[in-house]
């Protein structure tokens, strides 16, 4: 098995779904000449050619659209944004058009394409560029919303969400790109809500997704040396959430922490806690604890930033607490 | 703030904009007068068709059967047949929440439409749109969407999508005047524009958005040379008269089709109604006056004034087609009355699918 990077999984599951079916094609800014901001797309336009590799202007609201339209009539675009921050601006196609196009049609349009691109913070890039929407996105019915951490899951979930016919909102991890893991030569999907157990234990269940897999993996990689257990578990897809895993999960080691890069209120983690709380209530042994993003803006400076971003230490802490082991 | 009175002229429309900015055609090539009496026929009877059905959609959003925002055409009647009747089968047409009249003149039945404003399951789109989100896909009638500028985008990717297959359809994007304040008209446009994209953009400008006036919203009160920021071949034309309405989009169609360029139309027309069935006809924002000057030019009563003047229509011909459309608009009162509410498990389909390209 071959051992390749975030980046390259990526652009082998878009290479492999544009070779599969010509209706597929990526749009976005910098995604051809440029071969990508983040190098995501090498190499395809030489492959495909301008029609269905396409730069775009700096206008997200504009090219979201066309999306939409394009899938309207049977295309399935990958629509990238350089960043989800940027796809702000183009919320309204997300939400409104391509999310809702199915039902207020009366299942006349389904939407299959794909919304794609950076999530999260990267470093010292402050407040605009340092931001985890999945939990916006997953609160609108009508989306998937697909948030890979590692190499085999980017390219097996990416294949997946091409494949698809509903909007998939998939958020890649900017810190991710260049980690590496071992992906299979042979062609392989990995289909949406569902999650996996990264690794197994029974004292604590550790429930996350996207950057924060490796987070959750480092920690428990450190507490197993102080004799505790941890079993991680990565959501993958966080709409729709594989509630029984979590359910399995929690209902073996009793406690159960929930680790995300995005802010506190009504984040993933919360809406995982209602999960726990509605099919594990006679099975905890403790509250349920989150570890997340300090309740602010992204802050520049280093020292703050690291105290703002959820962490190892952090996560161990509340594993602590919930184990009711003094720190 | 500018004190230039605005060209506010209405019957002459294109005389106002400099010969560089016009190009539209002259009338199509000569009829017979058989030829021109059953097309005059024809547009008359889409002109009327939404005339009578919106009457009576008002009167039934009067007694509850209608609900939500219903947002009415009459007035525009002429731009809506002028430009949807020389679309062939396999064009495309999307529009924003005063669809009704789109919806009649591409095809809708008057019974599709009208079980969807009583929120029923024989609705065109099962009673999960209602009056802002009419849908017909066998149509190419994409729309029927509610924000403000949110379909124009839309617009530009269905004509990507046709360049994508090396098709030689069009689509054409209605949208009111006021749309064009908004970030999502540039964006499409400009994209429009660069990738030579076989759209008409269709501006009706009825002068009003909701209830402030175009004066009072937009720094260029000619609306159609909001095309030149895209180097955009535009035109302005009397919306209330549907053979202007059809001169302009036949030479817009054509330029689609065969160039594949996109062209911005700004048709003068009015809304007879107010905004929604919550607005007063007139009032705040407009004035009695003001509205009675319009209401002289009926789209509706000039096209039959024209076809009686020709020898086209004759008081029996008229009576007959009037008879015959309001009894179709009851049918599809009574059909609507008849068609059951959805199902309660209606409430959950159709928000995925559960399909891949498997």
């Amino acid at each position: 098995m071959a051992v390749i990077t975030y980046r390259e999984a990526l652009n082998q599951a878009l290479r492999e779904e544009m070779l599969r079916d010509d209706r597929v094609f990526l749009m976005g800014e910098e995604v051809a000449v440029y071969q990508g901001a983040y190098k995501v797309s090498k190499g395809l336009l030489q492959e495909f050619g301008e029609m269905r590799v396409v730069d775009t202007p700096i206008t997200e609201l504009g090219f979201a659209g066309v999306g939409v339209g394009a899938a309207m009539v049977g295309l399935r675009p990958i629509i990238e944004f350089m960043t989800w921050n940027f796809a702000l601006l183009a919320l309204d196609q997300v939400v409104n058009a391509a999310a809702k196009m199915l039902y207020m049609t009366g299942g006349q349009f389904p939407m299959p394409m794909v919304f794609r691109g950076p999530n999260g913070a990267a470093l010292q890039l402050s407040a605009q560029h340092s931001q985890a929407w999945e939990s916006w996105l997953a609160h609108i019915p009508g989306l998937k919303v697909v948030t890979p951490g590692t190499p085999y899951d980017a390219k097996g979930l990416l294949k997946a969400a091409i494949r698809d016919d509903n909007p998939v909102c998939f958020l890649e991890g900017e810190m991710l790109y260049n980690t590496k893991g071992e992906v299979p030569d042979e062609e392989y999907v990995i289909p949406l809500g569902k999650a996996e157990v990264k690794r197994e234990g029974d004292h604590v269940s550790l429930i996350t997704h996207g950057k924060m897999v490796l987070v959750a993996l480092q920690a428990a990689e450190l507490l197993a040396k102080e004799g505790i257990r941890a079993e991680v578990v990565d959501l993958r897809t966080i709409r729709p959430m594989d509630v029984d895993a979590i359910t399995a999960s929690v209902r073996k080691t009793n406690r159960c922490v929930v680790v995300e890069e995005g802010w506190e209120m009504c984040g993933v983690g919360a809406q995982v806690v209602d999960f726990v709380q509605r099919h594990c209530f006679d099975h905890l042994d403790a509250p349920v604890l989150r570890v997340h993003q300090a309740d602010a803006p992204m802050p520049y400076a280093k020292n703050l930033e690291k105290a703002a971003k959820p962490d190892v230490p952090k996560t161990i802490a509340a594993v602590k607490q919930v184990l009711y082991i003094d720190a | 703030m500018s004190t230039t009175k605005p060209s506010r002229r209405r019957g002459a429309a294109s005389s106002d904009t400099a010969s560089t900015e016009t190009t539209q055609s002259s009338t199509s090539a000569e009829q017979s007068p058989a030829e021109r009496k059953k097309l005059h026929t024809e547009l008359l009877y889409s002109m009327l068709m939404q005339r009578r059905f919106e009457e009576r959609t008002a009167e039934m959003y009067a007694i509850g059967r209608i609900g939500g925002f219903c947002h009415l055409y009459i007035g525009q009647e002429a731009v809506s047949t002028g430009f949807i009747s020389l679309l062939r089968e396999d064009d495309y047409v999307i529009t924003t929440y005063r669809d009704h009249g789109q919806a009649l003149a591409r095809g809708m039945t008057p019974r599709a439409i009208m079980a969807e404003l009583f929120g029923r399951i024989d609705g065109c789109v099962r009673g999960k749109g209602g009056s802002m989100h009419l849908f017909d896909k066998s149509l190419g009638f994409l729309g029927g969407h509610g924000i403000v500028g949110g379909h124009i985008p839309i617009a530009a990717g269905v004509g990507f999508a046709i360049k994508y297959r090396g098709g030689d359809q069009v689509i054409v994007c209605f949208m009111g005047e006021a749309a064009v304040n908004n970030g999502a008209f540039h964006e499409a446009l400009n994209m429009a524009a660069l990738w030579k994209l076989p759209c008409l953009f269709v501006i009706e400008n009825n002068r009003y958005g909701m209830g402030t006036a175009v004066e009072r919203a937009s720094a260029i009160n000619d609306i159609y040379k909001r095309g030149a920021s895209y180097d955009m071949p535009r035109d302005v034309v009397d919306g209330q008269d549907v053979f202007a309405v059809r001169a302009a989009a036949e030479t817009a169609i054509a330029r689609a089709r065969t160039e594949s360029m996109p062209t911005l139309l700004e048709i003068r027309t009015y809304r007879f109604m107010g905004h929604s069935m919550s607005d007063a006809v007139s009032g705040t924002y407009r004035t009695k006056e003001e509205l009675e000057k319009y209401l002289k030019r009926d789209p509706v009563v000039l096209l039959r004034s024209t076809m009686e003047e020709a020898g086209d229509l004759s008081a029996d011909e008229w009576n007959a087609m009037d008879e015959e459309i309001k009894a179709i608009v009851q049918d599809s009162i009574d059909f609507a009355e008849n068609s059951p509410e959805p199902p309660l498990e209606a409430l959950l389909e159709d928000v995925l699918v559960d399909t891949t390209s498997d």
